[in-house]
């Protein structure tokens, strides 16, 4: 099984009309994603490849069921959309868009935890179960996708979209499938984090496994290192720590708008140890993945 | 993007925070007139975006205008951490009866803004943390529920202080807070906050810093206080080659070729994306390789961006061969940046099949890419190549 999105999710996309949303619409569609329509205000009686397009969220949920809506609009406009989308009753936002400032990730997310809403982003390829479903960039055109991930036990969360699929891609050719591979977001404060992801794994029978790509900067690794003592959980998980350099160079901010090294906490040392301490088998390289995969499924038992 | 500490308390007076008398002065004649118009002991600040100032000398404590002119005549000319004084702040001097701690922050964890109050201000609130957690006092607030300040009350009560204390100290950090907000800072810090022996609540030293993706929204404070929109304000100043990266990235609005950080290596990078910058910088490293700079591209750069980062790379003295490698790539078209590369070594008058080291870009398009390459004599690899071993070929052929 899949985790957040399968075949028969109702997916729309807000922004449908922009560049980067009529990809993300071809992409969907060809992979068999169930995108049922799309926002962009004021082209209401348009569509993109098939897709109809109305002015507001509730033109299509009075009439349809929506389970998810990705939000692929500028900055500025982001946080209206997916308040939009939240109050017309979504549960499952994936938010593309990048550089919206922490204060309106904070806001959005304050009012999904409110309704009972799930966020993943911003600043995310999205989310994909193989042979299921995508939402998001991730893996790119539909062909492309086939090629890199495949049906199997492994979750994946990373916190970089590029490595989401590069990861899946190294599990794929050595014969580890993946379940739900989800590309969390590389800002400061996100939606759904490793830790709030992880009860959802642990729920579906068919995840035996979990990969991760870390960074410096932030608590995530240190929440994830609690969950996984605090709740014993069953699934192995085994991590990959990119941006050892920065920690000899604090304050200087590489790669994601999250990724900073200010205090000690924030080091790839103290993750590292942290999440060993937990429980996490820590990958030098990326292609160490599969073999720490498969010796600690042979441990538990699979 | 770090304030200054005289931007820092420019905003604090918007505010309405109670503060010294005093204001930043860029010569030492210009100080001594401050001194004169202040009258009495004084404070002088270096003015860097560093911290360690009172351990490098950056601060000093005269008596009259003739000591403030001397002492900012030295303080003007010390470098503190590589940082050159942006000038000196001269203030008035009391003595302190009580130094306070004061700041909101983001917590990542709990995806909310936190006040944090001590009143053990004036050293290392992480210290204070670890050794006297009776002394700090920490509350999240909503972003969506109006602020009140009854928030800023309840950390400051965490302490233990009461009286009238307490309902002078509630003002300002509830106005702290409110600017937090209000400016999306990420961090917004008074230490020390501190009642002086005549009675007075006042700000001593203040640390703001703003989001960077929140500068536009800022426009019109960021013109009040001075700060250009070319200011980084990172933890280095810019050099000139990562300003020109800056201008490369800025050609169109295609996808990123930016972020370029200099390092004195010999090898040349253009890698991606921005998990993928950061695996191959440490895999290059790992083998011993040394990079001459950092950066990323990603979400489909043009032709014209790629070309560009490539020659301002090469442009660099001493690179003597270039690395393209990213991730297994979602929406980055491998021909494009193939083209790219190449043309910024051709334009550069350099023959890319000696230029560039490895291309390692798998995904859409890349057999059109590579085909490209081929008529180049590049090598590239597909895939079946992990990023590790791509950044161990191109560091290996550095020492041919």
């Amino acid at each position: 099984m899949s985790i957040l999105i399968n075949k028969d999710t109702t997916v729309i996309i807000q922004g449908i009309t922009g560049r980067e949303a009529v990809n993300l619409t071809r992409e969907g569609l060809d992979y068999g994603t169930k995108i049922i329509g799309g926002v962009t205000p004021g082209r209401a009686g348009r569509d993109v490849y098939g897709v109809p397009v109305s002015d507001c969220v509730r033109d299509i949920t009075d009439k349809h069921h929506v389970d998810a809506s990705i939000v692929t609009v500028p900055p500025r406009f982001t946080r209206d959309a997916v308040f939009e989308a939240i109050e017309a009753g979504i549960k499952l936002i994936v938010i593309v868009t990048e550089r919206i400032p922490r204060r309106e990730v904070a806001e959005m997310v304050e009012l999904a935890s409110l309704r009972g809403a799930r966020i993943i982003g911003p600043n995310c390829l999205g989310v994909l179960s193989p042979d299921e479903a995508k939402c998001g960039g991730l893996g790119g055109p539909a062909v492309n996708v086939r090629r890199a991930f495949k049906k199997g036990p492994i979750g994946v969360l990373s916190r970089s979209g590029g490595m989401t699929t590069e990861i899946a891609n190294t599990l794929t050719a050595a014969g580890l499938g993946q379940s739900t591979a989800v590309s969390i977001g590389g800002d400061a404060i996100i939606g759904a984090t490793y830790a709030e992801l992880m009860p959802l794994f642990e729920a579906d029978p068919e995840t035996k496994a979990i990969a991760i790509y870390s960074e410096p900067g932030g608590r995530m690794e240190a929440e994830l290192a609690d969950w996984i003592t605090v709740n014993k959980s069953r699934l192995p998980v085994v991590a990959f720590m990119a941006g050892r350099f920065m920690d000899e160079m604090p304050g200087m901010r590489f790669g994601h708008a999250g990724t900073i090294v200010e205090g000690k906490a924030d080091t790839t040392a103290d993750k590292i140890e942290r999440m060993k301490a937990a429980g996490i088998s820590v990958a030098e390289r990326i292609e160490d993945i599969p073999a720490l995969v498969k010796e600690r499924l042979e441990k538990a038992g699979h | 993007m770090r304030f200054y500490e005289y931007e820092a308390k420019q905003l604090f007076r918007q505010l309405r925070m109670p503060l010294l008398k005093g204001r930043v002065a860029k010569t030492p004649a210009e100080a001594k007139t401050i001194a004169e118009e202040i009258g009495g002991p004084l404070v002088l600040k270096s003015q860097v975006l560093s911290g360690g100032r009172m351990k490098a000398g950056g601060v000093k404590f005269p008596d009259d205008p003739a000591g403030a002119e001397q002492a900012a005549k030295e303080v003007l000319a010390l470098e503190i951490n590589g940082h050159t004084p942006r000038g000196v702040l001269v203030e008035e001097r009391g003595p302190v009866a009580q130094e306070y701690f004061a700041a909101v922050t983001w917590d990542g964890r709990a995806k909310a803004p936190v006040i944090i109050f001590s009143d053990m201000g004036g050293i290392d609130i992480e210290e204070v943390a670890e050794k006297h957690p009776e002394h700090v006092g920490r509350v999240h607030f909503s972003t969506i529920v109006p602020f009140n300040p009854f928030r800023a009350k309840e950390a400051i009560s965490a302490t233990g202080v009461s009286g009238s204390e307490l309902n002078r100290l509630t003002p300002i950090v509830a106005a702290l807070a409110e600017a937090f907000l209000r400016y999306d800072l990420t961090l917004a810090e008074i230490n020390p906050l501190a009642r002086l022996e005549d009675g007075r609540f006042l700000v001593l030293d203040g640390h703001v810093d703003m989001e960077a993706e929140a500068r536009d929204r800022h426009a019109k404070l960021l013109d009040d206080l001075g700060i250009g929109k070319d200011e980084t304000r990172e933890a280095r100043p810019p050099t000139e080659f990562e300003i020109k990266g800056a201008a490369v990235d800025a050609t169109d609005h295609r996808g990123v070729a930016g972020n370029v950080k200099e390092f004195d290596g010999d090898l040349g990078l253009v890698i991606g994306a921005g998990g993928g910058s950061l695996t191959l910088f440490d895999a290059v490293r790992n083998h011993g390789g040394k990079p001459a700079n950092y950066c990323e591209i990603g979400g489909n750069p043009s032709v014209q961006k790629a070309c560009g980062l490539t020659k301002l790379i090469l442009s660099k003295p001493g690179v003597k061969k270039i690395a393209v490698m990213m991730n297994v790539v979602s929406n980055t078209r491998v021909d494009i940046v193939a083209r790219g590369v190449i043309k910024g070594c051709v334009e550069s008058g350099r023959d890319p099949g000696e230029t560039i080291a490895i291309f390692r870009i798998p995904g859409a398009w890349e057999d059109d890419g590579f085909k490209i390459l081929e008529k180049y004599g590049v090598e590239y690899c597909d895939r079946s190549v992990s990023m590790y071993e791509a950044a161990g070929r191109a560091v290996a052929k550095m020492s041919k």
